[in-house]
């Protein structure tokens, strides 16, 4: 049974649609990669697994359970999906340590000593133990997306969406991030990600999906994607993209 | 590569040439003379007032000495334009254009300079000329010593009836204020109501103004007579009724705060899991506060000094006791000390914030 699978999914803006009954299905442990021009409900359909956006018609469900529409507790289903943004959104407010630890605190009720320890531990591990104590303005792009990694992991999700994580940042600072993405894949965690970074993509998905018009035009494993694809439109897609030097 | 060779040269024109600068060197100097004749006049007319009051003493005369000086030292930068405009031509008479242009523009900021503090210098001298006029019955009826070394102690002991109307208002306005915004902000349908309820009191409270509200609650709850309610000491009700109109205010405040909060702070917060009202609390509402904290301290600004308009109900509070003061020697001086106490809580206030926001953002740019 997949972990995640999206059924005849419906997403519109006003009359503008966006996903016309998409399907798409993840397997527990899978790295999802989902490619496609700007404009074609990457990052809608991420956000919509995680309850940001309701959807029109069409069915989400998480290991079997129904996830999408009414009666949902849309609350529990995030502690199970995190989800990390392009622009980081980290809490400008607080300290490293503290936009790590609130959410383990507030929702899960850890108690604060262990909230800390865990989220110490998490820092360390992606060698940013130095700033706990630091504000989010201090970090280069790099640094805080990294924290927003660890802040959404503190929750122990189930599934991680990645929501063109890199886009944001100088191309120096994209290789440490992808590095614990890179991490996180090797560790069996399931990853659903938006991305522009074919290369890697094509290193670490195990499935990649070509979304166009609101729908996966073309899925495959990423050598069969990037090697020899069959769609006109994917083909055409990766055309331009070598073309950009961006594979 | 055709390009450069098709260019041809630019036509660059002649080469800016030093800006006029005599004709205003002369007239910062002109200027100063016609400065230093009205300080002189509006002077004498001074000396002339204290001598007949029996106020002359030497401390006086330093001090008219010392404005006269203060004005005569307007000559120094008026020199200093003059100086560097007479360097112009013998600059452009040996060919060197770049100094030309650095003396006439030295000798204009110099003009300018004199300029502005000239203007700053007749605005004083027209003010002590209106306190001096009318054989100085304006400065008399504004700021009589004796009247205000005898009653500021009165005064002031009735000032704190109006700190103590603010204080509780002001505690009282950041809670309902709050209240009222999150109201304003609950989303969905079964918010509908609410939120209209809410956008309604806005909007009556807003536009009443504040010295009715005062009258109508002040008055009204005890004509009513309601039990608790209606026989609660005046300055009470004074309290409610700031309350109700600030609250409005306030309201308007916190809520552009936290629209001012970019959503997707809500959807990172929501996203890992926190409720709506956890979201605002813990992510939504500290950003925001942090934000209004100075349009804040506007709108409490205006509700201390808006505790004058409590003296409609019959509050014996400063502005109500100076009143009685003012009309019973006939001079206004009373009136300026509360006016000039409400200054005096005002400034320091200002300064607070300034450093709490400093504080803040030093805070926030900083390390561990």
């Amino acid at each position: 049974m997949p972990l995640l699978e999206m059924l005849g999914v419906r997403k519109a803006f006003g009359s503008h649609d966006v996903l016309r009954g998409l399907d798409l299905s993840v397997n527990e442990h899978q790295v999802v990669c989902l490619i496609g021009p700007s404009g074609c409900g990457k990052s809608t359909l991420l956000r919509c697994i995680n309850g940001l956006e309701g959807i029109q018609d069409g069915e989400i469900r998480l290991a079997g359970d129904r996830v999408s529409g009414p009666g949902v507790d849309i609350d529990r289903l995030r502690r199970n999906v995190g989800i990390v943004f392009q622009s980081f959104n980290l809490f400008p407010h607080m300290s490293v340590l503290e936009n790590v630890t609130l959410a383990p605190i507030c929702v899960l009720k850890q108690p604060r000593a262990e909230a800390e320890a865990r989220a110490m531990a998490l820092l360390k591990r992606i060698g940013l133990e130095a700033k706990a104590r630091d504000y989010p303005d201090r970090l280069s792009g790099g640094q805080q997306q990294r924290v927003a990694i660890v802040r959404a992991l503190a929750m122990d999700p189930k599934v991680m969406l990645l929501d063109e994580i890199t886009s944001a940042l100088d191309p120096e600072l994209v290789s440490d991030v992808l590095d614990i993405v890179r991490d996180l894949a090797r560790q069996g965690m399931t990853l659903m990600l938006a991305t522009h970074e074919m290369g890697f993509a094509r290193e670490v998905a195990s499935k990649v999906c070509f979304l166009f018009e609101g729908r996966v035009h073309e899925e495959g494993p990423p050598d069969k994607m990037f090697g020899d694809p069959e769609e006109e439109r994917t083909r055409g897609f990766l055309k331009r993209i070598i073309e950009a030097g961006r594979l | 590569m055709t390009l450069a060779s098709e260019q041809t040269q630019l036509d660059w024109g002649a080469p800016s040439q030093p800006k006029a600068s005599g004709g205003l060197a002369w007239g910062a100097l002109a200027a100063v003379v016609a400065i230093l004749g009205v300080a002189t006049l509006v002077l004498f007319n001074l000396r002339g007032l204290l001598a007949r009051e029996v106020l002359s003493s030497s401390a006086a005369d330093a001090a008219m000495v010392a404005v006269l000086a203060a004005c005569t030292l307007l000559v120094w930068p008026a020199s200093r334009a003059i100086a560097a405009s007479f360097r112009v031509q013998p600059n452009l008479a040996a060919g060197d254009l770049v100094a030309a242009r650095i003396a006439a523009a030295s000798s204009r900021e110099w003009s300018f300079i004199t300029l502005g503090y000239g203007a700053a210098a007749l605005l004083v001298l027209g003010g002590i000329a209106f306190f001096t006029a009318n054989d100085g019955q304006v400065s008399k009826t504004f700021f009589d010593a004796k009247l205000i070394r005898d009653f500021t102690p009165l005064v002031a002991k009735a000032f704190m009836v109006n700190v103590l109307i603010f204080m509780c208002a002001e505690v009282l306005v950041l809670i309902w204020g709050l209240l009222v915004a999150i109201a304003r902000l609950i989303p969905g349908e079964a918010g509908r109501p609410v939120r209209f309820l809410a956008t309604v009191y806005c909007d009556i409270f807003r536009g009443f103004p504040v010295i009715i509200t005062v009258y109508l609650v002040g008055f009204g709850i005890p004509l009513a007579g309601l039990p608790f309610l209606g026989d609660l000491p005046l300055p009470c009700y004074a309290i409610f009724a700031l309350t109700l109109v600030y609250g409005a205010y306030v309201a308007e405040v916190y809520r552009s705060g936290i629209d001012s909060v970019h959503w997707s702070q809500m959807a990172a917060a929501r996203s890992l899991g926190l409720s709506h009202l956890q979201a605002l609390r813990h992510v939504i509402v500290p950003q925001a506060i942090r934000r209004i904290i100075p349009p804040l301290l506007n709108d409490f600004i205006g509700l201390q000094k808006d505790t004058a308009l409590v003296q409609v109900i019959g509050v014996l509070d400063s502005f109500n006791q100076s009143r009685i003061i003012a009309s019973n020697h006939f001079n206004l001086s009373a009136v300026t000390i509360v006016g000039l106490l409400f200054v005096l809580i005002t400034i320091p206030q200002a300064r607070l914030v300034d450093r709490l926001v400093e504080h803040d953002q030093r805070r926030m740019r900083a390390g561990g």
